[in-house]
């Protein structure tokens, strides 16, 4: 049994492939922010290509008179992947028992997939027919400012805005790197922590979330937001010589906001 | 009730793997209550009872094939080895043993939960960062 990841054919052992298995789990799940916040379907296997959207488009003309056609709206789904390759004498020494493998190449391309997939749902991807949470949302125009002192008051308004709509909670705010680095280090006036506060205004969690532009608030309740997976996240062999072996990191997935409401951004 | 269905500490599990224990332990069910019914019927005297009891039969059936399709849609080497084996004519067990080896020879480097190559990352709605 081989599927289209050709793992059977990387020259390298099961030891080595749960190392990096084990290590790309250990960073994706880290970085996979959107998938903490919205819905995920899955997954549906690579061979599954399209989101039903349960929408029509009108069919301009019929191919003989006495019929009339409508044709169905779908959401293909994306295939996204990082290339990375590994020293094979680290390989060895894998299988020898080192605990400091060099993965670094590995790390990357986690890092920089957990990104994209960050980036489509939180921002949207135009040419891949990703429309993204932020730029969906009607709440446009709230600014979270330089200063993590002042981030309460905006973070506030985003949930009323929520609340003034209809869009039950909890709510989760996702931040981008910088945004919850500042949050993370600031103490405000008596020594409380930020975080804490911004986890009161929300009634949920804070979310770091590489990325992502600034901060969007998300509703928690679920049916908002679909991210539908067909291969999920998976390693897969590209190639070898003598001195390393590539590999990549691919997943297909779609994603598509239900209820362009449930969310607020706000803008660095 | 309690939380059974979990072999290891349920928080280390991730979420897919919560849901594919939680269908195991539903299908468990199915099963005893077909067992149960089966049972029952065989011992009914009245016909309206029995006549009852076999339309619950049913539901079960039903739930029974539905926990076990969505379990097979997850693991694909249980549904190659279940492809093997279900409804054919013949010698149940040899199929079986001919199903498992097909299966079980070349694994294309998969050591993956559910056989797909995927890391089974999934949904990580509820972790926290």
């Amino acid at each position: 049994m081989s599927n289209h990841l050709l793992r059977s054919h990387a020259p390298i052992s099961d030891h080595n492939w749960q190392t990096l298995d084990d290590e790309a789990r250990d960073r994706l799940g880290v970085a996979l922010a959107a998938r903490k916040m919205v819905d995920f379907s899955g997954p549906h296997g690579w061979s599954h290509s399209a989101t039903n959207l349960g929408r029509i488009d009108a069919v301009g003309s019929a191919p003989c008179k006495g019929v009339t056609a409508l044709q169905r709206r779908v959401l293909a789904l994306v295939e996204v992947r990082a290339d990375f390759a590994i020293s094979r004498s680290e390989l060895r020494d894998d299988d020898r028992g080192a605990a400091d493998t060099d993965l670094e190449s590995l790390d990357t391309a986690a890092h920089q997939i957990a990104v994209a997939e960050n980036r489509a749902v939180f921002h949207g991807w135009p040419e891949a027919s990703v429309t993204g949470i932020a730029e969906a949302s009607p709440h446009q125009g709230l600014q979270l400012g330089n200063e993590p002192g002042g981030y309460p008051r905006p973070v506030a308004s985003a949930v009323e805005l929520l609340l003034r709509s209809g869009v039950a909670g909890p709510y989760a705010l996702a931040l981008g790197n910088e945004q919850y680095k500042r949050v993370v280090e600031t103490a405000e006036n008596g020594g409380y922590p930020l975080l804490e506060h911004l986890r009161k205004i929300v009634q949920g969690d804070l979310i770091w979330a590489p990325g992502v532009d600034g901060a969007v608030v998300v509703s928690m309740r679920g049916g908002d937001f679909l991210f539908e997976s067909g291969q999920d996240l998976s390693i897969g062999y590209l190639d070898h010589d003598a001195d390393v072996v590539r590999f990549y990191l691919e997943q297909s997935f779609s994603f598509h906001v239900a209820t362009p409401e449930a969310a607020v951004p706000l803008k660095a | 009730m309690g939380f059974d269905q979990y072999h290891e500490p349920p928080e280390e599990l991730p979420p897919a793997t919560r849901t594919f224990a939680r269908l195991c332990a539903s299908l468990t069910e199915e099963a005893e209550a077909i067992g149960w019914y089966e049972q029952r019927l065989a011992v009914e005297t009245d016909p309206e009872a029995a006549a009852v009891m076999r339309d619950a039969i049913g539901e079960e059936y039903k739930h029974f094939s539905m926990d076990l399709e969505f379990l097979l849609r997850r693991s694909p080497t249980w549904r190659e080895i279940a492809q093997g084996v279900l409804f054919k004519t013949g010698d149940i067990v040899e199929h079986g043993e001919e199903a498992e080896a097909e299966a079980g020879g070349e694994n294309g480097g998969d050591y993956s939960e559910d056989g797909s190559g995927s890391l089974g990352i999934g949904s990580l709605r509820g972790a926290t960062r």
